[in-house]
């Protein structure tokens, strides 16, 4: 194995392990933090189903963004099914030997880059030219939206230029990382660019605003059920603090007495 | 101290995004509580030495007590979604009052103690030190939210800029920065009972002088029981009620209603407050305590349901929260919660709310109205920002827009809504909520009515709307001080009360028990 070869496979590892405990790390300590008190936001949901709805739309479609504003849903939307169809496209690589039928359906899925790249590009001009965003934006904002970019051009040039790499060398290298057969990859400056920015992405992902994923779910104002008049809802700590009597009445001046 | 000169923003036909306008709203933020006021409440009496560091410690308590402040601080993408919804930021520009900008504050010290990133790559990621002017910033800025939550319906996460506003407040009050505002009426709430610090004799005094007012008025002896053991309802409601303009006139409109119900119904002197402005300041304990002197005047008064008056963060404490803190609703697990639940009426949602009530009153027939008498005004109504974004009421979903609204028709002929996205979910704060209900905080007040204002004008423009109705104590008194400003007439903000007040037929004969309040026992303690 070359040199480089080497070095991309075990920073596939790095940045995998790092991804994995990273973010089992972040999605455990949202689950154990406590929301102490009924948030959920208006338009509430007064069942469990309705939450579940409103959570499925909120993450399929961006339902509060598109109230929001059209032109970063548009963009973002864009951007993101582009991403998950190009990923599952993706999946092909990493598959060991012959692929099911299934992955026939997913050829036309390619073209959801152009969606990606569109969206992408989107986002950075409005965080450019839009003064309140620009005002708002970081340098990390800008890079990671650079970044993205990147890998969404790179990808698309290999697809639909000449510039085409060794697919075939690329499988072997791929499913050869899942499988621990590992190889050699092709060493065109776009491809290698390409995978170096989507490992690099994988590592900063549990300590980015890429948390945004996980986040989601745990956001309390989204997924409370609003029914705090029929049924109790406490954290541990305030039942402790119950139980404990931490707060008295007794203590406040005046009448209590 | 002077106030400070400001121009009125003007009312555009159509709001438009402004220019940013960086440190427009610069400044030492509303005046700073004093001991006094902070050690009552368990707060340093001024800025302590090493408060760096408590402030820092403290942040790391609240984001592993509070799932809210956690995930939101982690998941912001500065997608921009938030930036042109805060009133604050559309009536002054200022580019801090835009709600993520407002939660960076917090945020970028959040990255800069407790992030990977923020520790080793600050200048990237903007991550910032606490140092004095943060703090100043801090202090300034987070007393210009009025934790409405607008933002967070527009969220694609539902990042909510309250929660970490009153993060930021509970951080300030441990370093003894409190607002001497909230601090003070606090105070009054936990020790005599209610934010004016209305002790038991002038309350009393003034609900006697209510009563005879009415009679005289109306010739009907419409009662206002106080501290009456064994009545069916314990009224909870602000205390501005008892005697501001215009909330008195809702105070008499529930009484008339109770009066034509023929329900028993009290208000209790040691528990005499709704507006529970422990929220405010974000503090969960101070919150309990305020919430804890209801439960403890319930079971005192031994009293089978529970009612909150027009008060919108109240309604959100009561609605939301209450079954919490004290255990108002189903499922107590403590001694006292599980008295009080037992004793509860669970026929009734507990805690209700007046409109809940009156609503369903007039959906049994039982209430006979002239609507004639209200048809000299035209009606639109505000949707208060925590009854519609916190809260809900009839249990049918987005029953806290309807059965407001339905109460307003059922006794009014000429009502009209204003522009489909400044009410509701999307409804715009009064400008005043939050504990910004400060003279010396004027001009963020003012400049943040300007867009509930602004659709307001329209309605005023299109269908003549003379009249704005309200269910929330702070929105009245703002809007009381704010309508003029814009060349509205100060007295045409109402209570929805008021409106039921003026068209309620009183044909209920009068029976002897409706005087209770003259023998009424004097509440005793547990």
């Amino acid at each position: 194995m070359s040199a480089i070869s080497i070095f991309f496979t075990a920073l596939f590892y790095i940045s995998l392990i790092v991804f994995l405990v990273g973010m089992a790390r972040k999605i455990y300590q949202f689950w154990i933090t406590p929301a102490p008190l009924k948030i959920p936001t208006a338009p509430t949901q007064l069942t469990q189903t309705g939450v579940v709805m409103r959570m499925a739309r909120e993450v399929a479609l961006f339902e509060s963004l598109f109230k929001s504003n059209k032109w970063i849903w548009l963009f973002g939307w864009l951007f993101h099914i582009g991403l998950l169809l190009v990923l599952l496209r993706h999946l092909r690589y990493f598959w060991p030997g012959d692929l099911p039928e299934i992955f026939l359906l997913m050829q036309p899925f390619k073209y959801a880059a152009f969606a990606m790249v569109i969206g992408l590009g989107g986002l950075l001009a409005r965080r450019i030219f839009v003064q309140r965003i620009r005002y708002i934006s970081a340098p990390s904002d800008y890079m990671m939206l650079l970044m993205l970019l990147i890998i969404g051009i790179s990808g698309a040039v290999m697809t639909f230029t000449q510039n085409h790499t060794d697919v075939l060398m690329v499988k072997e290298f791929a499913s050869g990382l899942i499988t621990f057969d590992w190889s050699n990859l092709p060493t065109e400056t776009h491809f290698l660019v390409h995978i170096l920015l989507v490992f690099v992405l994988m590592a900063i992902f549990p300590i980015s605003k890429l948390l945004h994923v996980p986040g989601v779910f745990f956001s309390p104002t989204r997924n409370q059920v609003d029914d705090a008049r029929k049924k109790r809802h406490i954290s541990p700590w305030a039942l402790q603090q119950e139980q404990e009597h931490t707060v008295r009445l007794e203590q406040t001046l005046g009448k209590d007495e | 101290m002077a106030a400070k000169e400001f121009d009125i923003p003007e009312l555009p036909t159509y709001i438009e995004i402004p220019e940013l306008k960086e440190g427009v709203m610069d400044g030492e933020g509303p005046f700073k509580s004093s001991e006094e006021f902070q050690e009552p409440l368990g707060f340093p009496g001024e800025k302590i030495d090493n408060w760096q560091e408590v402030a820092i410690a403290k942040m790391g308590e609240l984001k592993s007590k509070y799932r809210s402040v956690q995930v939101f601080l982690d998941s912001c993408v500065k997608c921009g979604a938030c930036t042109d919804k805060c009133h604050y930021f559309l009536g002054s520009s200022d580019p801090k009052n835009m709600p993520v900008a407002r939660q960076d504050l917090f945020r970028s010290v959040y990255r800069r103690h407790f992030t990977f990133a923020g520790k080793y790559f600050p200048k990237l990621v903007g991550a910032k030190e606490l140092d004095d002017d943060m703090l100043d910033d801090w202090y300034n800025y987070f007393h210009q939210c009025s934790q409405c939550r607008r933002c967070s319906v527009f969220c694609p996460y539902g990042i909510d800029t309250a929660e970490i506003s009153m993060a930021a407040r509970e951080v300030l009050d441990a370093v003894g920065l409190g607002q001497k505002y909230c601090n003070q009426i606090l105070g009054k709430a936990l020790t005599v009972g209610n934010n004016l610090g209305l002790p038991e004799p002038a309350l009393k005094d003034t609900l006697l002088d209510l009563e005879e007012e009415i009679e005289e008025e109306t010739g009907v002896a419409v009662k206002y029981p106080l501290d009456v053991k064994g009545a069916e309802i314990l009224l909870i409601t602000p205390s501005a009620d008892f005697f501001a303009e215009p909330h008195i006139d809702g105070l008499i409109g529930y009484g008339k209603v109770f009066h034509q119900d023929g329900v028993s119904w009290t208000m209790s002197s040691y528990a005499s407050e709704g507006a529970n402005f422990g929220m405010f300041i974000g503090s969960y304990d101070v919150m309990r305590k305020a919430a804890l002197r209801i439960r403890k005047a319930a079971l005192d008064l031994e009293v089978s349901r529970v009612m909150v008056g027009e008060c919108g963060h109240a309604w959100r404490v009561a609605y939301s929260f209450w079954n919490t803190l004290s255990g108002v609703g189903a499922g107590a697990a403590d001694e006292f919660g599980q008295k009080l639940q037992d004793q509860l009426d669970h026929r009734y949602p507990q805690p209700q709310h007046i409109i809940e009530y009156t609503y369903d009153l007039i959906q049994k027939g039982e209430l006979e109205f002239n609507k004639s008498e209200n048809d000299d005004r035209t009606v639109t109504f505000h949707d208060s920002c925590n009854v519609a974004r916190a809260t809900n009421m009839g249990g049918i979903s987005g029953g806290q827009f309807i059965l407001p609204r339905e109460v307003i028709k059922a006794v009014c002929n000429n009502y009209v809504d204003m522009e489909r996205s400044t009410i509701k979910e999307s409804t715009f704060c009064c400008g005043g909520g939050g504990g910004l209900l400060t003279d010396d905080l004027m001009e963020i007040r003012v400049k943040g009515a300007m867009p509930r204002m602004q659709a307001l004008k329209e309605v005023e423009k299109t269908d003549g709307v003379d009249t704005l109705a309200a269910i929330c104590a702070i929105c009245k008194s703002q809007f009381s001080k704010v309508l003029p400003k814009f060349d509205f007439d100060p007295y045409m903000i109402v209570s929805v009360h008021q409106l039921v007040s003026d068209a309620i037929v009183m044909d209920k004969p009068q029976t002897d028990d409706s005087d209770a309040a003259d023998d009424a026992e004097e509440e005793t303690t547990e």
